[in-house]
């Protein structure tokens, strides 16, 4: 079994995101990377086919700046076998970004090209979904659980209120989301490895992402209300102000 | 004339409610490009009885495109629909709920047409002519207006944040013909298995109840599944009790689970980590209940009740449902 993941490097979740001066980025400065969350769900499925498998192999693949290796070792360290780092300036999105990756996937054999449900900076839920489009082939998303046999994929996605079951054949495109794949810590005996596991680098053919960015805002900020009381007894004031001043119950 | 398309959608056979809010948003860039708004609903033989409804919200056209091959959801057959009509019709700007199904076939559609995508949009303006979009981005620590090189112009639309609205006038159904056949589709559903009761997702609810960790025990969400009946909410969770097995992945509210932003909002026994607040802080109003006064989700916070949950949840559905009767 031969499974392509994408991963991204994107700032922590407990990152403060500061805009720039330019209103129209985020300063990088101060803010810790790590590798998409959701990312680690699909480099963990990955894994766990290939050793329930007993054979295959497990490429990592990022689009961006060579700070992106980073995430790509972490990734070899919890167990892929090589990575590909497509180089691109600033950070690409969307459309931009599948293009890279499309045509970087028509040069090679695979069975499954994982992603993870979301990037969890742009939250645009969109890269795998467009590649496999490009591709021409078959995807499901927001994955919680697969199976593969023989070439048959069964993969459970989350709908609301529910999962649906879909089925397609090798190969395909999922979306991965947290479920049935814990992501497992890499072992120092991992991270030592993963310095002499191959890493290719090349330039990224990246599209248009379509998308201009006009400028960046912080929410409204939340006033701190108030304290309508302790315990139990506060019950009734508490209704009160729903009911009368903000009318939502 | 060219229309702006809005994806209606459904699920055994009913139009869903996020269609209308689908609609809605539609009206509005439409009146802003001075476009009509044609919708269109793929489903089961017989889905188009209910069509007619999606006029009082402002659409001009309804166009239902009814096959055993469109019977179920499948990514394969609905792009297909989609984009030919959307080719045929010339629509500058095409409208998804965000849903599962909407966040499935949005990005597909725009890869196959060559448009730009702006996901979980939260507001639409046209100007100049332009569509600029507002959306969240780093689950809406900031939020990004952008604007697009190329059409056509494919958005998905937050749930909860455009509210449907009833216009004048009312539009005119006609089907749709399609030759597509299923065993063409590349992936298929076999099945789906709705969740005990098909329950309300937290992230199209208008009032949402979550717990946390202050729950002690997975047994005592019962009291926030009582409160939330009394509500009509939809129940969600922190993703501690999420990681600890309690409640499903599918009711974790924050960075890593699903962005909400209901009316009314309940953070019970939830601390308020960065991570959490992150996908609940656009909600309209947010209640919470702690017994620590200082806990962070305070600050966030409309209305804060310090005390035992164990003490205020029940005192709390209770007076609720005297309310309601
Ligand atoms: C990569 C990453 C992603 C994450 N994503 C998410 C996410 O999407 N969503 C999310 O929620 N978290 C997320 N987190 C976790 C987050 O950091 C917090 O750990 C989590 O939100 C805490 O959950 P909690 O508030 O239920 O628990 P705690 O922080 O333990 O808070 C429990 C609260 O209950 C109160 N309490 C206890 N007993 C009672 C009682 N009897 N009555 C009233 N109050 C009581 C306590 O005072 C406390 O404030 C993420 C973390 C990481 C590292
Ligand atoms: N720059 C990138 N390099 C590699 N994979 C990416 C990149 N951006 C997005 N992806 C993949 O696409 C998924 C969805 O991202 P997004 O559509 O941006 O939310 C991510 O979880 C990754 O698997």
């Amino acid at each position: 079994m031969r499974a392509v993941v994408c991963v991204k490097r994107v700032p922590d979740t407990e990152a403060r995101i500061r805009i720039s001066e330019d209103a129209k980025t985020v300063d990088p400065g101060g803010v810790k990377f790590v590798l998409n969350p959701y990312d680690e769900f699909a480099v963990e499925a990955a894994l766990k086919h290939r050793e329930a498998a007993g054979e295959g192999e497990v490429t990592v693949l990022s689009v961006g700046t060579e700070e992106s290796i980073e995430v790509l070792r972490t990734a070899l360290a919890m167990g892929a076998d090589g990575a590909v780092l497509l180089r691109a300036d600033g950070s690409p999105e969307g459309l931009a970004v599948a293009s890279a990756i499309a045509s970087e996937l028509r040069g090679r054999e695979f069975d499954l090209a994982l992603f993870g449900m979301k990037a969890i900076d742009d939250d645009l839920q969109a890269v795998g979904p467009m590649v496999a489009e490009l591709l021409e082939l078959p995807s499901a998303t927001v994955v919680t659980e697969f199976s593969v046999e023989g070439d048959k994929v069964t993969a459970q996605r989350e709908i609301e209120g529910g999962m649906e079951v879909v089925e397609m054949t090798l190969p395909c495109v999922l979306t991965i989301t947290k479920g049935a794949y814990e992501p497992r810590y890499a072992s120092l005996k991992g991270i030592m490895a993963a310095k002499k596991k191959p890493l290719e680098e090349k330039d990224a053919e990246l599209g248009s992402s379509g998308i201009r960015s006009e400028s960046l805002a912080y929410p409204p900020e939340r006033k701190a209300g108030r304290i309508v009381g302790e315990g139990p007894d506060a019950v009734p004031e508490l209704l009160r102000l729903l009911r009368e001043e903000a009318k939502v119950v | 004339m060219p229309g702006v398309f809005a994806f209606i959608e459904s699920r055994d056979g009913e139009i869903r409610g996020v269609s209308h809010e689908v609609v809605t948003a539609a009206r509005t860039v439409a009146d802003g490009l001075g476009e009509e708004v044609h919708a269109v609903l793929p489903g089961a033989a017989g889905v188009g009885a209910e069509a007619a409804q999606l006029g009082k919200y402002g659409a001009d056209k309804i166009f239902v495109a009814e096959s055993e091959a469109l019977a179920r959801y499948s990514t394969d057959g609905y792009t297909a629909v989609i984009t030919d009509f959307i080719r045929e019709h010339g629509c500058r700007v095409a409208i998804f709920p965000s849903s599962a199904m909407g966040r499935d076939l949005a990005p597909r559609v725009a890869a196959r047409l060559g448009g730009g995508y702006a996901a979980e949009c939260t507001a639409l303006e046209v100007e100049d002519g332009q569509l600029v979009v507002t959306r969240p981005r780093y689950a809406g620590k900031v939020f990004a207006r952008e604007s697009f090189e190329s059409e056509p112009m494919v958005v998905s639309v937050r749930a909860n944040v455009f509210t449907p609205r009833e216009v004048e006038g009312g539009g005119a159904v006609e089907p749709l013909t399609s030759s597509l056949d299923a065993a063409d589709f590349g992936s298929i559903v076999r099945e789906i298995r709705a969740a005990a009761g098909e329950k309300l997702d937290v992230s199209e609810a208008s009032v949402v109840v979550s717990g946390g960790r202050g729950l002690r025990e997975p047994e005592n969400f019962k009291l926030l599944e009582e409160l939330a009946d009394a509500l009509g909410a939809a129940v969600g969770a922190s993703r501690a009790v999420v990681d600890a097995g309690w409640r499903p992945h599918a009711e974790q509210v924050g960075q890593t689970g699903k962005t909400v932003s209901p009316q009314l909002y309940f953070a019970i026994g939830i601390s308020g980590a960065i991570q959490h607040l992150a996908g609940m802080r656009t909600a309209r109003y947010i209640v919470a209940i702690n017994k620590d006064p200082e806990a962070p989700i305070f600050k966030v916070a409309d209305y804060g009740i310090v005390g035992d949950l164990f003490e205020v949840v029940p005192r709390l559905t209770e007076e609720i449902r005297k309310l309601r009767g």
